[in-house]
């Protein structure tokens, strides 16, 4: 198992190398002059002269890309100008909020598809696996900043049951703090929702036709028993696949529901960064989301041994 | 009496013919008893109709601002209301429809060609092929809307830049569907026969191998072109997509946004717009999936 | 006399279809006493399966409707309440299956497994479960079973993993165990092994046994009685020893002659029976097996025959067996033209 962690590690290595490529190309894909881009139009030759020296434009491509990669090593993103604080620790202090909406939107997610995709899958092709199905559909295929503004407009607008927007941490109290995530949570954690009751089911019914279904079922193992303790926690590991593949896909949608409630989070972050050019910002921020993307999926990945010895086994 | 080599080959294709009458006339049965493919298919005239029939519905201009005529709610006037500007939100809707339908499209058919080229060659050269993955392993490691909106930071907001960042940010998906198809095709024995009598690289690859892997890249590029939709809408949405006061989807939801107080269809109509078009795409993506890949859709009976 | 564990009444399984209702098993009946073997053989297809899952109403209660009687120890299973299903399952009447491989549940140890079948039946605390279930491993022949109850299935051999299905089964002590086709997924050596297995715990615990297989050889070893089934019927039932030496229905004629022998002229080509099993959808009117019987005539394809007891514990299903008899072993004649 040590074994297995270390090459997952090392196969990591290649991945980040292009992810840093990508972030640090991404200034150089602006036409024209980053530094006068970063700028504006109004800045005069020499402020644009100065800051082509501070990012270190002047010097040859590999060479700054060097310099941006030991940084990143030495935990170095940058600093951004315009907050007058390093990229890190704008990061740490926007990461509470989408910490929390993102979580609360997956455990919403989970709570509540796995069960209907359980539901759905015993009882394939009656009307309630159908509208199950036809619902989540429906939910991928609405984006999450939509949901969230349809949700506004009818339990804030309409009904005035929750606030339409803003955020309160944690430290304003428990209570206080979900009311503000509730709608959020919501928005952004229906399409996973779907995705995810979407492969229970179809997880589900392959594992119910398998023969070791037949066999606890010939052992006189009540039929709530099958399904939850025999045959969930094998269909269990393709859910878990998507779960994990799509909470990337969940950090940022966070981004964009974030912008849609005001929640100071990672996602405002971002979006003023690009109102602001600020580069170092928006470079440095993609980085870790990304890294922390990839962290996940190794997490998962490494579950899975948890829940299948065989997987286990063959990791030896 | 024997028959003449040149009876039997006219026999042979005869049968040929005749079996390929019959396999379209199944595909077409298949898909007409394939409820989400029928009804997909459905959602998008009803949207494409809507696109065309929309402008005679209306007479305004989706840019023709009236200061005195801001924030009406929908009725015979203006069926949709009007927006903040006084600008009719039919027509803009409808010009919304183009623009956003026009960029998922597009970005659906830049992806295809590239991804399509990638994943032949990668599957099919091995040295390339640890390079290239590697590449779009790196790519598919960041969100796609977050690449997105740092692409489009870097470019600045103007429709083909959204086409552009898209393309980029999409292409890894359909080269790594082109990629496991082609791999399967690859191995099978009369690709490798047709190494052995010495056919081209170039040849195996495009004309043997490419028809094999078109099903699973029309499918993927369904849902590219959907999840194109959903992404533009957002990147406008947050100010770095499409610029204003051009009337994408998105655009339109941004400006709701501001008014949702006041006029709830700013964010309804859009909002619907872009719900069926993705609805629409994601049904026909799923039936087309059920129809090509028989071993898919045994699995779901 | 032994007790009377099972008797099938003319058992019927209906399946729903997509092509429309499916008669997988049409009227089949059988006796099956303590201390007995009772084997149902037959191809693939001919509904011996269907049959053995029909006992414990396994097959999905939605598509499929039962008609007949399935008398355990004189009550009527398909009477029973799903619960009360439960209790018999795995404590009065327990299963084998085919595939060891795919029959445990992988991600649960042999002795959770194991176990889960004890608490379920019986009163008594995890740790006597666990001791018990060692007891039945070792009594499978298990080496060293208080290490592999903690072993996950794809630890173990397919021998081994069909031992613990063994010890699963038998783990209750049930009266009655129906083992569908438990040696055709093993090797030769071990399937030996097993069969012997079956049939001392079958001894020790007196208990009926159904044993469904296509393979005659299994039948010859560990039956006393055999059922032989062709598209959903009883075509030929008898005792082991009448079967083999004088075998009515032309089916079974040729089944026996199929087998490869180690003895006389091993240039003899083996036998075939010509054609293949009709679809349950395309049922033959008359005699199932006219289609392809050498013998048949007109009153074959045109009306099916009943099961007549020919003597005392032979039943066969055919119109002409006693010419067919007359006809002498191994030189089949066609009399019908």
């Amino acid at each position: 198992m040590k074994g297995y962690i270390l090459k997952r590690l090392l196969s990591l290595i290649p991945v980040l190398m292009v992810v840093s490529v990508v972030v640090f190309l991404i200034i150089h894909m602006t036409p024209g002059d980053p530094a006068s881009v970063i700028l504006g139009p109004e800045a005069s030759p020499r402020e644009v002269a100065e800051l082509r020296e501070q990012l270190g434009l002047n010097l040859p491509l590999y060479q700054q890309f060097a310099n941006w990669f030991i940084g990143i090593v030495q935990g170095d993103l940058g600093y951004s100008y315009f907050m007058s604080e390093s990229v890190l620790e704008a990061f740490v202090s926007h990461l509470g909020p989408t910490f929390s909406l993102a979580v609360l939107a997956q455990v919403f997610a989970i709570i509540l598809a796995i069960p209907l995709g359980v539901i759905a899958a015993r009882r394939r092709g009656s009307v309630v696996d159908q509208s199950f199905m036809g619902l989540s559909l429906v939910g991928i295929s609405v984006p999450s900043f939509l949901l969230g503004l349809f949700l506004i407009l009818l339990f804030a607008v309409e009904l005035k049951w929750l606030p339409v927007a803003g955020y309160k941490p944690l430290s304003n109290g428990v209570f206080l703090h979900l009311r503000y995530l509730v709608l959020p949570a919501i928005a952004l954690g229906a399409m996973q929702a779907a995705l995810i009751a979407r492969m229970t089911r179809s997880s589900m019914l392959d594992i119910l036709n398998a023969n070791y279904i037949k066999t606890a079922r010939s052992k006189g193992v009540k039929e709530k028993m099958i399904v939850y303790k025999h045959a969930l926690r094998n269909a269990f590991i393709p859910i878990l696949t998507v779960i994990g593949q799509t909470f990337g896909t969940l950090v940022a949608g966070a981004a964009v529901v974030e912008t849609v409630f005001n929640i100071p989070g990672i996602g405002q972050l971002i979006v003023n960064s690009v109102e602001r050019r600020d580069f170092a910002v928006i470079q440095g921020t993609i980085m870790l989301v990304a890294i922390s993307y990839v962290m996940i999926n190794l997490i998962i990945d490494l579950l899975y041994g948890v829940i299948d010895p065989r997987v286990r086994l063959s990791r030896k | 009496m024997q028959p003449s080599p040149v009876n039997q080959e006219l026999e042979l294709l005869t049968v040929k013919h005749h079996i390929k009458k019959e396999r379209r006339e199944l595909l077409f049965r298949r898909f007409f008893s394939n409820k989400l493919a029928l009804t997909g298919c459905i959602i998008i005239s009803f949207i494409l109709l809507f696109t065309l029939v929309g402008p005679l519905l209306t007479s305004h201009d989706p840019y023709e601002l009236d200061a005195k005529k801001r924030l009406i709610a929908p009725g015979a006037e203006y069926l949709f209301g009007t927006d903040n500007y006084g600008r009719d939100l039919l027509s803009r809707v409808v010009h919304g429809a183009k623009v956003s339908i026009g960029v998922g499209f597009s970005v659906a058919l830049i992806t295809s060609i590239f991804g399509m080229m990638i994943g032949l060659y990668a599957a099919y050269f091995r040295s390339l092929d640890n390079i290239l993955m590697r590449v779009c392993d790196g790519l598919m490691a960041f969100p796609a809307i977050l690449l997105a909106i740092a692409i489009m930071a870097a470019l600045g907001p103007r429709v083909e830049n959204v086409i552009i960042a898209l393309s980029i940010v999409f292409t890894p998906y359909v080269a790594r569907t082109v990629r496991s198809a082609a791999l399967v095709i690859k191995e099978q024995t009369y690709i490798e026969a047709l190494r052995s009598q010495g056919a081209s690289s170039l040849r195996i690859i495009w004309s043997n191998i490419a028809p094999n892997v078109i099903s699973p890249l029309v499918v993927q590029a369904t849902f590219i072109f959907a999840d194109s939709i959903i992404t533009e809408a957002a990147l406008s949405f947050l100010g770095a997509g499409i610029p204003a006061p051009a009337p994408s989807w998105g655009n339109l939801l941004y400006d709701g946004k501001m008014v949702i107080f006041n006029a709830w269809w700013m964010t309804v109509f859009p909002g619907v717009a872009i719900m069926l078009t993705v609805l629409g795409l994601n049904l026909f993506g799923d039936g087309l999936r059920d129809l090509l890949d028989p071993h898919n859709n045994k699995a779901k009976k | 006399m032994q007790e009377k564990l099972l008797e099938l009444k003319n058992l019927k399984t209906h399946f729903q279809t997509e092509r429309g209702v499916v008669t997988a098993v049409n009227g089949v009946s059988f006796t099956v006493h303590s201390g007995e073997t009772v084997g149902v053989v037959g191809e693939s297809g001919c509904g011996k399966s269907v049959t053995a899952e029909s006992i414990l109403r396994l097959l999905d209660e939605k598509s499929t409707r039962y008609e007949g009687e399935i008398l355990y120890k004189g009550k009527n299973l398909l009477d029973f309440s799903i619960s009360k299903m439960q209790e018999i399952r795995g404590n009065d009447i327990s299963m084998i299956f085919q595939d060891p491989m795919s029959s445990l549940n992988p991600v649960y140890s042999v002795g959770n497994q194991i176990v889960e079948s004890i608490l379920l039946h019986q009163k008594c605390s995890k740790k006597e479960a666990y001791s018990r279930a060692i007891e039945m491993l070792r009594l499978t022949g298990i080496p060293s079973p208080e290490k592999r109850v903690h072993e996950y299935p794809h630890e173990l051999s397919g021998g081994m993993r069909q031992r613990v299905m063994i010890a699963m089964a038998l783990s209750c002590q049930p009266r009655l165990l129906i083992a569908d086709e438990p040696t055709t997924a093993l090797d030769v050596t071990t399937q030996a092994q097993i069969l012997d297995l079956i049939n001392e715990l079958k001894l020790s615990y007196n208990m009926g046994t159904v044993m469904i297989t296509h393979d005659l050889g299994v039948v010859a070893e560990v039956c006393t009685r055999v059922v032989v089934m062709y598209l959903g019927q009883v075509i030929e039932e008898a005792n082991v020893e009448m079967l083999f030496k004088s075998p009515c229905h032309p089916y079974t004629r040729g089944l026996l002659k199929s087998i490869p022998k180690l003895t006389g002229d091993r240039l003899e080509k083996l036998h075939v029976i010509e054609g293949k099993v009709p679809t349950l959808h395309q049922v033959p009117k008359g005699c199932r097996f006219a289609p392809r019987c050498e013998f048949a005539s007109q009153k074959c394809i045109e009306q099916m025959p009943e099961l007549i007891e020919e003597e005392s514990g032979h039943k066969v299903r055919c119109w002409h067996f006693k010419e067919i008899i007359g006809t002498g072993e191994g030189h089949y004649v066609n009399t019908s033209s």
